[in-house]
């Protein structure tokens, strides 16, 4: 079947089965590596992306329910250029950095939404996606910085390492 | 494991094509490499620094980068001792080359300790070449020349030159003995010590494609593969007529592997039997396995369960131990003598190591080489492996290594390397192998699960001098499965005068493998929360009773392997007295339910101690509020940022270890199939965590491994001073624990 897809602005036709996950279309045929595969059942967020501004699991979207323009971790700016994408390298969040796409383009969803959240919105926007080396301190941080807004918990601004430059 | 300079390391300095310097670290050959070669091949030539003639400095990381940071933290100990201007370094992964490179893995914490001393070498030869080459140019002594950010200057005279244009000058030059190279004092440290970026952080923040799976090559094709449900099994026959007519299917076969009979012990990795189907795309593949029928043999395996061992275990530890391992004084007519005995019997079970990217390959094995791009933690056993299955020599085979979303000890198997080059070489095309989540959950080389029945004695002062511990675990006779064994050291032995370790094995059909801080990730559990309760029993404060315990004589080490090191008490006690400290240990009032807990582990050469601020609710539901870790892993953090990261993510690890992480068996197979069955930490549930490092003049050492075993005790024992109930199996959850 041929569907016609919106990624990162560009229209552009795929022909696949139906039932091929968005993800599998992303990766495999539009040669967008940048969206993960983790668990294949919606359970880790690794392979979010973002539809009409929602984050949303490809992994768990068939190609043919896909009805509005996609952003994928490629297409959130041109350069790297995102307050996110520069707050994610300010504070080196990655560690394995194989989920931080995910996470960040979920931060993106959040931010759309909240621009000034708290710790309490972090944790509801951000539950659903895991990380398995458990940079989750770093990500808070970075979501805060790249909003302008600061952590409820101050012991956590300790997370600035001595000599950071 | 003294990290020094090999007796015939030395230097080779080369022109670059253009004008540029390459230097190496030529080192002894490891006996290993030579083994693997099945030669001698003299001295490795060890290239690790280039420096174009317009200045670019290039330098090659050596090791598999699973996200602990080499790849950015070697380089830095040879661009500091070079004057490098680190913000326009150029890093490149090395390929798998141990001619060239020598030990290339990632494992054991053991990239720091290892290279700590041979990198800065590196990066101070480069630098004294180039130094040299700026006095010869100028004729003045080498000495009144400085170098920073990658410039030589000469202040009296006024002249400087960037590297680049020293590089061909340079490469003439003699090198210098490796031996007398004066390197800096840390004092003058402007790189090392100070929190660099991870140098691939804009690559995945802006999903280029960095990782095993994201390779690809020109006509590749995708493969799953299929293994039997039960540890062993292999299959008789399966649809493969029905699988081959569905959409994009290019093949479908049966691999017969190599079944082993019986159980699987030591590091024993090999192709397993199963079903491949390769198709166009991955999920054409995925799609068509989906409609697999196959009939299985699924052998003896099939009757082992999790409650059979556990049943087991129960009877086993009634009765003697099978053997003794360590045996100081006389701990049963200690422990008769005593003025008060605590008897508690603790479980831990299996669990996996999913990393959160699953098992991938691509591999191209056609004509009799193989060409190999992997994520592999221990590049050198896969391409034994693919050596011995596919009947090539190895001189035959390359690896790329790429870049792995995590690894924790599951990378240090290459199974699904084996794989990949098994079914390339079948089909005769270059192939993509990725598993399912499933597969991974289910065909992990799991942590070893285990029981361990004690008995301590404490004297009318509280002092322990009895200790008994029966450790019922897997293995046959007295062969422990992989990681599942004991040191006869392991804390608190050596500390108390009447000691007895003995253990019993239980025949394993699953398999088993290191799993971060292996053996650590358990015994810190066990002995820490046994301490605890004995603390208790002897009514002193948990901290002060440790105190008191690292302060007693110092028995003998009976393990003297390769891969033990000195267990220094008076570290672990600075670590201790400065995490309670930190923490306000007895000083802070906590409302009802809620306490603090304790704890302290030596691992991989790295002291950690850690304080958990726990709280319970009435329905057992646990909000770990704050953990304070303290570390001594030697005189210097080389990348502050990054090492804090790292140990933060270690104690967000070990907590997801201790709530509900539990790989069951049943009928020979694994219940647990995805991630909500083996659940880690969520963004809400993960504390604050402080990270202290406390720096004594010792070698620096790992972390990623130590910071890990001892928040899984710190928790257990606050809950236990919350609520007075203590908790003796892992994970929580089986005692009806959750998060709050």
């Amino acid at each position: 079947m041929i569907y016609e897809l919106t990624v990162n602005g560009t229209a552009t036709q795929v022909d696949v089965a139906a039932d091929t996950p968005l993800l599998w279309v992303l990766r495999d045929v539009l040669n967008f590596k940048g969206t993960k595969f983790g668990c294949g059942a919606g359970l880790c967020g690794a392979c979010t992306v973002l539809i009409d501004g929602k984050a949303a699991r490809s992994c768990q979207t068939r190609v043919s329910a896909v009805r509005a323009a996609i952003t994928t971790i490629e297409g959130l700016s041109p350069d790297g250029s995102h307050p996110l994408q520069q707050a994610w390298m300010e504070l080196d969040v990655p560690q394995c950095g194989y989920c931080q796409a995910g996470q960040i383009l979920a931060a993106a969803a959040l931010l759309a939404q909240t621009p000034k959240p708290t710790d309490a919105d972090i944790d509801r926007a951000m539950n659903g996606n895991l990380c398995r080396c458990g940079t989750y301190p770093r990500i808070r941080q970075a979501i805060h910085r790249a909003a302008g807004t600061v952590t409820s918990t101050a012991a956590d601004a300790a997370g600035d390492a001595d000599g950071r430059s | 494991m003294a990290p020094t300079i090999a007796r015939r390391s030395f230097l080779k300095v080369a022109s670059l094509a253009g004008g540029g310097l390459m230097v190496g670290l030529y080192l002894d050959v490891p006996e290993t490499v030579a083994q693997t070669l099945g030669r001698d091949p003299g001295l490795l030539p060890n290239a690790f620094v280039r420096i174009a003639a317009d200045g670019t400095v290039t330098i090659i990381a050596k090791n598999p980068e699973t996200g602990q940071g080499v790849k950015t933290m070697l380089p830095m100990l040879v661009a500091e001792e070079l004057d490098a201007d680190w913000p326009k370094v150029k890093i490149e992964q090395a390929d798998f080359d141990d001619t060239k490179y020598a030990a290339q893995f990632a494992g054991g914490s053991m990239a720091t300790p290892m290279n700590w001393d041979g990198m800065r070498r590196v990066g101070a030869a480069s630098r004294y070449l180039l130094v040299a080459a700026a006095a010869e140019l100028w004729s003045v002594p080498a000495g009144q020349i400085t170098t920073v950010a990658g410039r030589a200057h000469h202040r009296a005279s006024n002249r400087s030159a960037g590297y680049g244009e020293l590089a061909a000058k340079a490469a003439t030059l003699p090198a210098p003995d490796l031996t007398t190279l004066v390197l800096k004092d840390a004092k003058d440290f402007t790189i090392i010590g100070r929190s660099q970026r991870g140098y691939d952080v804009k690559d995945i923040v802006t999903g280029k494609p960095a990782y095993g799976i994201d390779f690809t090559v020109p006509g590749m094709l995708f493969a799953v593969f299929h293994k039997c449900p039960v540890f062993n099994g292999k299959p008789v026959s399966a649809n493969l007529d029905e699988i081959k007519k569905q959409p994009g299917v290019r093949h479908a076969f049966l691999v017969e592997g190599r079944v082993k009979e019986g159980q699987v012990l030591g590091f024993e990795v090999d192709l397993e039997p199963g079903v491949a189907i390769v198709a166009d795309t991955w999920w054409q593949a995925q799609s068509a396995r989906r409609l697999l029928q196959v009939t299985w043999d699924e052998g003896a395996g099939s009757q082992q369960s999790s409650a059979a061992f556990a049943r087991r275990a129960q009877q086993l530890s009634a009765q003697k131990g099978f053997k003794t391992i360590r045996e100081d004084g006389d701990a049963e007519a200690s422990l008769k003598t005593a003025a008060r005995t605590v008897t508690a019997a603790y479980s831990y079970p299996f669990i996996a190591h999913a990393p959160l990217e699953p098992q991938n390959c691509v591999a191209d094995c056609r004509g009799g080489k193989a060409e190999i791009w992997s994520n592999t933690q221990i590049p050198a056993g896969g391409r034994l492996l693919v050596s011995q299955t596919l009947g090539i020599p190895e001189s035959a085979i390359t690896i790329h290594m790429q870049r792995a979303g995590g690894g924790f000890g599951r990378r240090l198997t290459n199974d699904y390397m084996v794989e990949a080059a098994w079914i390339s070489k079948t089909v005769g095309a270059p192939v993509k192998l990725l598993w399912t989540r499933e597969d991974d959950m289910q065909h992990d080389f799991y942590r070893s699960g285990g029981f361990q029945f004690l008995k301590a004695g404490l004297d009318a002062s509280g002092r322990i001098v009895a200790w008994h511990n029966h450790y019922v675990g897997y293995g046959k006779d007295d062969q422990f499965v992989s990681a599942g064994d004991i040191s006869p050291d392991e804390f608190p032995a050596r500390l108390i005068p009447n000691l007895t370790l003995e253990f019993s094995l239980m025949p394993l059909w699953m398999k088993t493998g290191a799993l971060r801080a292996p053996g650590s990730n358990v015994y810190a559990f066990v002995f820490q929360s046994f301490l605890d309760e004995l603390a208790h029993a002897a009514g002193q404060d948990p901290v002060a009773f440790r105190l008191q315990l690292l302060e007693q004589p110092q028995l003998a080490a009976v393990d003297k392997g390769p891969f033990s090191s000195p267990f220094d008490p008076a570290r672990m006690k600075a670590v201790l007295q400065l995490v309670a400290e930190r923490s306000g240990w007895r000083k802070t009032a906590l409302p009802k339910g809620r306490a603090l807990g304790v704890a302290c582990h030596f691992s991989h050469m790295g002291y950690f101690a850690e304080v958990a601020d726990v709280g319970v609710s009435g329905d057992n539901r646990v909000k770990v509020h704050k953990v304070w870790v303290v570390a001594d892993v030697g005189s210097q953090i080389i990348n502050p940022a990054a090492a804090e990261n790292m140990v933060q993510g270690a104690v967000i690890d070990g907590l997801s270890e201790l709530m509900a992480q539990e790989i069951t068996l049943e009928r020979g197979a694994v219940v647990q199939s995805n991630y909500h069955q083996h659940p880690m930490l969520r963004m809400s549930q993960a504390p604050v965590i402080d990270v202290h490092f406390l720096k004594t003049g010792n070698p620096p050492t790992g972390l990623g491994e130590p910071a890990l075993p001892p928040v899984l005790p710190a928790v257990a024992n606050a809950i236990f001073t919350a609520t007075g109930k203590r908790v003796r199996d892992l994970p929580l959850a089986k005692s009806g624990y959750r998060w709050a």
